[in-house]
């Protein structure tokens, strides 16, 4: 890149088999990606699945142990850290101690020698609303501020590639939000590339164009926000991704438009066209809040919708919003159902006999076989408990 | 009489911290006691003997109290190339340390972090000269560097050095001992502070654009100032002050004289007791106005 100027647009990122292999650990296996420029891309996964070790292979901070990385069209995979045109957001801030908050964020422009650089590190701290700190040290800035400086020290360069590691986790609630937006005003602005990494699902699907599940070191399935969440592609994705109800059964019948499934005797249809696998044992899912609550069976069973029942409710939970109950079905295991708060309070109380149904072409089938299925579901569940995240918890149940 | 368990806390509270402070106080005493005895008193005599005036008709060696202020400023008037020369060696000497203990602090304590055993073998081979002593490791050196010594044979023998050349004696073999005679106390303290350095500030140099040069120059060297600091200070001021390496039964000749060569010579052989304190003293000024710019200069609380 010419020193003395800004990145023009955005660049965009390939990686061609990456493989990263610590001493006795293989941090990421053959992960093959590509970011389009001017995209805002998240990459979302459990702690210790290899998100930070992606970003730093891609920064040059570490060497990748197989494959090539293509920025804008240039193999970098042999560049050094500080030739490529990439900054990062560390998640653990990394702000020099020794300097004032305004050098720090003037060091990168300093550097390439962008003319003006403490007018535009002012401004960088304007927009996060540190510029009254400007003449502070790090280590007297709570978290939240020096998240905020290690962002702007980043985004001051306008770097064609701009890698966020985890960049908003310290911050609260609002201040996130307000970071979210301005975060993509910047990148719109300017057309720059975002890879941001981050564990929060919710902030994945409302910033990013573009996201990828990543799960022990693989990919396991890429898209838009809405596609990823309407039509999963793993059990790890159905339930890391929002909640899901996954059943498992045999395919006892499989015709161009529908497949229907025996899973304890009950049978259930599927769209064929959202079921990649079509034959033998199979894993299909529904997300809870496609779900009804019957209190009396359906009079007469219609085609175009799937009943399960009768059950007991063993829960109920109301979040204000919505209630969330929890049903076992017998021979099928505990099925969620979130339902919109119509009424004053929740409609059913523990105890109560149910039935459920939805619509069949709200169901989905996995690629997964029924083992890869059971994994994915106990590697959701364990990130949920590591993060200590109620609403992304896993309440499913896989019966084979 | 519950109630007499909360009355009673603030009451106590006074009594307590001043039994604190007292004990803080026992505490201190030894170490107030041992300063007082062991600095502050030699300290006190030494300011009197380097005002003392020669006896009449006495002894070699017999002084009376007095307030001879010309002690200085003969002293110095007469030694003032030997103090010259001691700082000049002591800065080459804290120099050379410098340069050849930062890549080895650097190497110990940043490359090899991730082997312990590495790093404890390379550190015990830094301080293992110490295990012998000082004099016998400076003579050692005195032997391989003399006349006879395969050094200068050698270099005699590819016409590199002239024939009559010598490497003991000259300001080379003085400075060379002083370097290697004080070089733990280099790579000890920068080994300390390096050892700490969070890499990650490295990393966020280099992904800020910054060469490894400059990285070295904005990140790694501010960052590791106060061992440098305590380093430099660690191995200049004993060898301002040193009388071995220069002194002509080692290393050195009457032409490397060092201050500390003259005190000794002053306090042990012509017995010149005024002139040698008014030396001591006038060192230890010079020392301590040093060393107070240096570390003013450095600012060094402003990093901690
Ligand atoms: N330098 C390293 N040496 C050995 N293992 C490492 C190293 N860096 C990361 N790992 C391992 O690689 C995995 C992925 O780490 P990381 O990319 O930091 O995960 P995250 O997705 O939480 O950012 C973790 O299991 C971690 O322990
Ligand atoms: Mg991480």
């Amino acid at each position: 890149m010419a020193a003395g100027t800004f990145a023009e647009k955005g660049a965009d990122l390939e990686l061609v088999g990456i493989t990263k292999t610590f001493p006795g650990f293989t941090a990421i296996r053959s992960l093959d990606l590509f970011i389009p420029a001017g995209s805002f891309f998240a990459l979302l996964g459990p702690s210790g699945c290899g998100k930070t070790t992606t970003l730093r292979l891609v920064a040059g901070l570490e060497e990748p142990t197989a494959g090539r990385i293509v920025i804008g069209g240039k193999d970098v995979t042999s560049t050094k850290s500080f030739q490529r045109p990439v900054n990062t957001v560390f998640q653990s801030y990394a702000l020099f101690p020794h300097m004032s908050v305004l050098e720090n964020v003037a060091f990168g422009l300093r550097r390439r020698g962008i003319a003006s650089p403490l007018e535009k590190a002012h401004e960088a701290l304007r927009l996060v609303e540190l510029d009254h700190l400007a003449a502070r040290r790090p280590a007297q800035l709570s978290g939240g501020q020096q998240q905020r400086v290690a962002l702007a020290r980043a985004v001051v360069n306008r770097p064609a590639l701009l890698l966020l590691d985890e960049p908003l986790g310290a911050l609260d609630l609002k201040l996130r939000r307000q970071m979210q937006l301005e975060l993509k005003d910047i990148q719109t602005e300017v057309g720059l590339t975002f890879l941001h990494v981050t564990h929060d699902q919710e902030e994945a699907m409302t910033m990013a164009d573009t996201i990828a599940v990543m799960n022990r070191g693989e990919i396991e399935q890429m898209g838009a926000p809405e596609e990823l969440y309407e039509l999963p592609r793993t059990a790890f994705v159905a339930n890391f991704l929002g909640q899901s109800n996954l059943f498992t059964g045999e395919v006892v019948s499989s015709t161009p438009d529908a497949l229907t499934v025996a899973s304890a005797g009950q049978q259930l249809v599927i769209p064929s066209a959202r079921a990649p696998r079509r034959s033998g044992t199979v894993t299909v899912g529904v997300r809870p809040e496609k779900l009804l609550l019957l209190t009396a069976p359906p009079a007469a069973p219609s085609s175009g919708v799937n009943v399960l029942g009768p059950g007991r409710v063993i829960d109920v939970s109301f979040s204000g919003v919505s209630t969330q109950y929890t049903i076992a079905v017998p021979g099928i295991g505990d099925v969620i159902v979130f339902a919109q708060n119509m009424v004053f309070g929740p409609v059913v109380h523990v105890g109560a006999e149910v039935w459920v149904s939805w619509n069949v072409e709200h169901g989905f089938g996995l690629e997964d076989s029924p083992a890869e299925a059971a994994a994915g579901v106990a590697d959701a569940a364990s990130a949920a408990g590591a993060d200590g995240d109620v609403a992304t918890s896993a309440l499913t149940t896989v019966k084979a | 009489m519950a109630f007499s368990a909360f009355a009673s806390t603030p009451a106590a509270a006074g009594p307590v911290v001043r039994r604190r402070s007292w004990i803080a106080l026992v505490l201190l005493l030894p170490g107030i006691l041992y300063l007082l005895l062991f600095f502050i008193t030699p300290l006190i005599s030494l300011v009197f003997t380097s005002f003392q005036q020669p006896v009449i008709n006495g002894d070699i060696g017999q002084y009376s109290a007095g307030f001879q202020w010309s002690n200085y400023t003969d002293s110095v008037v007469q030694y003032l190339p030997l103090i010259l020369r001691a700082f000049g060696y002591a800065l080459l000497a804290t120099l050379l340390a410098l340069v050849i203990s930062y890549p080895l602090a650097y190497f110990i304590g940043v490359k090899v972090r991730g082997f312990p055993l590495v790093q404890s073998l390379l550190l015990t081979l830094v301080i293992a000269p110490f295990f012998i002593s000082f004099l016998l490791r400076t003579l050692a050196w005195k032997q391989i560097m003399s006349d006879e010594g395969p050094i200068v044979v050698g270099l005699k023998a590819l016409s590199i050095f002239p024939s009559d050349g010598h490497i003991t004696g000259t300001p080379f073999a003085v400075i060379f001992g002083l370097t290697y005679n004080f070089i733990p106390f280099m790579t000890l303290p920068l080994y300390a502070t390096l050892e700490r350095l969070d890499v990650r500030f490295i990393e966020a140099g280099n992904d800020l654009y910054a060469s490894p040069f400059t990285t070295f120059r904005k990140i790694t060297v501010p960052l590791s100032l106060p061992g440098i600091v305590s380093g430099t200070l660690l191995t200049f001021i004993p060898a301002a002050g040193d009388y071995i390496n220069a002194s002509g039964d080692f290393l050195g000749s009457a032409q490397t004289s060092m201050v500390g060569n003259a005190i000794e010579s002053n306090f042990l052989v012509t017995q010149n007791y005024p002139v040698a304190a008014a030396l001591s003293i006038v060192l230890m000024a010079v020392i301590l106005i040093i060393v107070g710019f240096y570390v003013r200069r450095a600012g060094t609380e402003d990093l901690i």
